[in-house]
């Protein structure tokens, strides 16, 4: 299994339904979006996240939210791209959204209000990148202590720590 | 971790509530887990699970290595499985890089996947069943798991931590009489899930203690973010080696068990019956294992075999570069998502291009998982927390990383 090149022109992906669903309810919400290894990637603003997952979830095209993450792409700006992977159980599908974030305003808003398990995620995301999220009842540290400086998996994090 | 104020477990209602501390260095609790209970009596108002006491930040140090030198880092983190855990990052690795895998190192990852997979649920019940009160259940569990540990010293040299797996395929070809061993361990372990079921599945003592207790609804175990058999307990029916296969599990016949309880009993009934389906999907890999190389034809990637490189110049120049500077992966991110024993098991992995990863992020089972934990623990009896923590089968490991 050769790599084919990735997709990214946002014509060639329209017939999809998650892209074609969220390209119905709000066009410049979509950004973007990529198909690459045989994975959907959507680039989303960041001001309409919650409301392109709630979008997806009231038109029963997913059912599951598998996990919350983020990557450091420091020091290009936008930095840090979130990515949250969906899943739909009935229809046997994976999607990923994604949303950029500026180093200087890390802030997007919380799906928890959809998705309880996202509050785990959420917190381990705003622990160690440092991206605060929005609507989040108790966004707090999770794995390092609470007195912790600084966001461990940042790129600009000193390995060696402080000194 | 730290001090738990932000959602504060606190006594609003005058006197009627206290709070007690369970863990991290309670026996049942598995591990180095923190509960907060504030209870009315006997009876659990609110539950607040207080994790990161394990945490030592295996995702900052795979951006430090070479993509190879990650793979013993996996094991680290579900100790109960290791060789799932390689395999899901190899075949993250391995869709990064477009590579194609010989058919016999597909087989014998799914034959390692499943024993290993019995070996976890082994862990599982005998802690499980020892929690609840049934101690001699643990010793019949660990009888025979010391045979697997057995079976993977003899594959890869190592009890526990194994690092058997290599993305492009496998470490090594499995030894001379290996299969034979596997197959007396395979065939005879039928018979030992029903000494186990003679012990516990009619026992009353443990059914009273288990039916009914810690439910969780489909919708709330959906909405939680649950997987695996604590979800298939719940009458979610999903897995993710019949529906979304991987690795090869398309070619494997076997049922998924799915109870709609979504109690303990069903969850341990759910786990039982998956190890006797994890049996049947080892008999066949065994009769169909096919012959042939175990390792990709990738000489920038896979190392070439010693006797190669002692006498080729060009195998040896290879495995020169391999060692000292890696190998690179072109840029892009996927998402390889399989069946652990615990759940969905989800490796997010970034390249940049270079040899190094430049994101690796693990979507563990148990981390989802025990955010359920307090949604079936509210209401219920302390008593009954300790069987809820052992029916999810958390493993502290992958929740801290």
């Amino acid at each position: 299994m050769a790599l084919t090149p990735a997709v990214t022109d946002l014509d060639q992906l329209k017939d999809r339904p998650t892209i074609s669903a969220l390209l119905a309810w709000n066009q410049s919400a979509v950004q973007g979006a990529n198909f690459d290894r045989d994975e959907l990637s959507i680039y989303i603003a960041r001001e309409n996240i919650r409301d392109a997952i709630s979008q997806l979830k009231s038109q029963g095209l997913i059912n599951f939210l598998s996990d919350v993450t983020c990557a450091d792409f420091y020091p290009r700006e936008p930095r840090f791209e979130l990515a949250y992977h969906l899943l739909s159980i009935p229809r046997k599908e994976r999607v990923r959204l994604k949303v950029k974030l500026s180093g200087d305003d890390p802030v997007v808003e919380s799906v928890m209000p959809m998705w309880p398990s996202a509050n785990f995620f959420e917190r381990e995301v705003f622990d160690l990148f440092g991206i605060r999220f929005l609507g989040h009842p108790h966004l707090r540290r999770i794995m390092m202590p609470e007195d912790w400086e600084g966001h461990p998996l940042r790129k600009d994090y000193p390995v060696e720590g402080f000194r | 971790m730290g001090h738990l104020t932000a959602n504060p477990v606190v006594d609003t209602a005058g006197d009627k509530t206290m709070i007690l501390n369970m863990g991290p260095q309670h026996p049942s609790t598995h591990g180095v887990l923190r509960l907060l209970l504030e209870i009315d009596g006997e009876v659990i108002v609110r539950m607040e699970p207080d994790i990161g006491f394990l945490h030592t930040g295996i995702e900052k140090t795979c951006e430090a290595k070479f993509y190879q030198q990650v793979v013993p880092l996996t094991d680290r983190i579900d100790y109960l499985c290791p060789m799932v855990n390689n395999l899901c990052y190899v075949m993250a690795v391995e869709k990064l890089l477009g590579l194609e895998i010989p058919p016999r190192a597909i087989w014998m990852r799914v034959l390692l996947g499943e024993l290993q997979r019995i070996s976890s649920h082994l862990v599982w019940l005998g802690t499980h069943a020892m929690d609840i009160g049934a101690m001699s259940v643990f010793l019949y569990c660990f009888r025979e798991r010391e045979d697997l540990l057995r079976i993977y010293e003899m594959v890869s040299g190592q009890r526990m931590m194994t690092s058997y797996f290599r993305i492009g395929g496998l470490a090594m070809d499995p030894p001379i009489g290996f299969f034979k061993t596997v197959k007396k361990f395979v065939d005879a372990f039928p018979e030992r899930v029903d000494e186990y079921e003679a012990l516990l599945t009619g026992n009353r003592i443990f059914i009273d203690r288990l039916k009914g207790v810690a439910p969780i609804s489909k919708e709330d175990a959906l909405a939680y973010g649950v997987t695996g058999p604590s979800a298939r307990a719940s009458g979610i029916d999903w897995d993710l080696r019949r529906d979304m296969p991987y690795c090869g599990y398309e070619n494997f016949k076997f049922k998924v068990p799915v109870a709609t309880e979504g109690d303990v009993w069903a969850r341990y009934l759910c786990r039982v019956q998956e190890l006797r389906e994890s049996q049947k999907i080892c008999t066949q890999a065994l009769e169909g294992m096919p012959s042939g190389s175990i390792k990709a034809e990738a000489p920038k990637v896979v190392l070439p075999d010693r006797e190669k490189m002692k006498t080729q110049m060009e195998a040896l120049i290879y495995h020169f570069k391999i060692v000292t500077e890696g190998f690179t992966v072109p840029a892009g991110e996927v998402y390889q998502a399989i069946e652990s024993p615990r759940g969905e098991m989800g490796y997010y992995v970034v390249s940049d291009g270079t040899a190094k990863p430049m994101r690796v992020h693990m979507r563990s089972p148990s981390y989802a998982n025990l955010q359920a934990l307090s949604k079936m623990c509210e209401g219920g009896l302390i008593a009954d927390a300790v069987a809820a923590i052992g029916s999810i089968d958390i493993v502290l490991g992958e929740i801290d990383r």
